[in-house]
């Protein structure tokens, strides 16, 4: 397990990292851009259609500031996915079932969750 | 007030609570959202999803130290995780139908909570009792101490687990990564060396947030204005304050402050709660 600890603490260090340097990045761009305009946040409404998951990738091209924010912060909330992913193909050479399936497990409900948010 | 005020107050006040959040221990997301609703009166659902996507931040970035020194029990962590996530899908979903004010107040309680859990004396018991579920598992570990590892047996699997999904509710709910109430379940009820609680609830928090944090995202509760400087400001605070904890080894006085802050502030979300200013 000892290479594996090694692994996954430099995958979330590098995960947390790379996350803030992109929003860091794109809240430079986002306040250049709307810095002047009033914040708005005291009622919700939900966010803004360039920032929904679906539409981030392609607004990043356009250099969005805001879609670059959510492409790292949505890049922050799969570090920890990440982290299940690599302990699972650990526990897979270490030829642990039983963990391989608990890792899976988990794995399968934040997808689960995932996509029942689509839903709802 | 204009972006670029609402993002510098923002940033100031994250990294402030990130800073005091490492040196303490007590996790920074506790100011973020009293700061975002009673100070700059920002909607309490951007306030919760700022709010966990910075505890992902933070539990990640320590965990990666703590994992390398090998004290986090992985396969406890994991295990645990089925309960969380499970218990943190739960809690996104309600969260949708409890109205603002009832989170207001359920934040304030956990809040009071937490910081007297926090503040108890720690010590660090070691139990040597073989259980069965615990053994099936593969649960039990040991931990590295200067140049020796001691090992220790789990307690209570089924009790804990099940609490455990109790404690991804409350993060699923109101966006903290309820690192104090997952703590007080391994060592309380599990009996599992306090190094090790801390550290294994740290290693949970991040994967626990991401299964609330996958709905938050599609219901629009994360906002890019808002997390932005929240999560960079905890992020470079919760850095400064591990390079100083490092110096100073005692910050009980810290602590009792910080305490007390957060005490005052769960007070003030409370009356807010309940006068519905939320």
């Amino acid at each position: 397990m000892d290479r594996l600890q090694v692994i996954i603490g430099n995958l979330l260090r590098i995960g947390v990292y790379a996350s803030i340097s992109i929003a860091a990045l794109g809240g430079i761009i986002f306040l250049l851009h709307h810095g002047n305009q009033q914040a708005a946040y005291t009622a919700f409404k939900g966010i803004p259609d360039y920032a929904q998951p679906a539409h981030v990738f392609g607004n990043i091209l356009h250099l969005k500031g805001g879609a670059i924010i959510q492409a790292g912060i949505m890049l922050l909330i799969a570090t920890p996915v990440f982290r299940l992913i690599f302990s699972a193909v650990g526990f897979v050479i270490e030829k642990d079932h039983l963990y391989t399936f608990i890792t899976l497990l988990v794995l399968g409900i934040i997808t689960f969750s995932m996509l029942s948010g689509y839903a709802g | 007030m204009t972006i670029l005020i609402f993002t510098l107050i923002l940033f100031l006040g994250a990294y402030a609570a990130g800073f005091l959040g490492s040196l303490t221990g007590l996790g920074g997301g506790f100011v973020i959202i009293p700061l975002l609703t009673i100070l700059l009166h920002v909607d309490i659902h951007y306030a919760v999803g700022a709010s966990l996507v910075s505890a992902i931040a933070t539990s990640s970035g320590s965990a990666a130290a703590y994992v390398k020194e090998g004290i986090t029990n992985m396969r406890l962590g994991i295990f645990l995780e089925i309960a969380t996530t499970i218990g943190a899908f739960i809690g996104a979903l309600v969260a949708v139908y409890i109205s603002a004010h009832y989170i207001a107040l359920l934040f304030g309680f956990i809040l009071i909570a937490s910081s007297i859990i926090s503040l108890r004396k720690k010590e660090n018991h070691i139990n040597t009792k073989k259980s069965y579920l615990a053994d099936k598992l593969k649960l039990d570990g040991e931990y590295p101490d200067g140049d020796t590892h001691i090992p220790y047996k789990i307690a209570n699997v089924g009790g804990g687990f099940f609490l455990m999904m109790l404690a991804g509710m409350v993060s699923g709910i109101i966006g903290i990564g309820s690192g104090a109430l997952k703590v007080v379940v391994m060592d309380g009820l599990m009996r599992i060396p306090f190094k090790v609680s801390t550290t294994t609830s740290n290693f949970m928090i991040g994967v626990t947030a991401a299964a609330s944090a996958v709905i938050y995202l599609q219901r629009g509760y994360i906002d890019p204005g808002v997390c932005m400087p929240v999560v960079i400001g905890v992020v470079l605070g919760a850095i400064t304050g591990s390079k100083i904890l490092v110096k100073t080894q005692s910050s009980n006085l810290l602590k009792w402050l910080f305490a007390g802050i957060i005490f005052l502030l769960a007070v003030q979300m409370i009356y807010r709660g309940l006068s519905g200013q939320i």
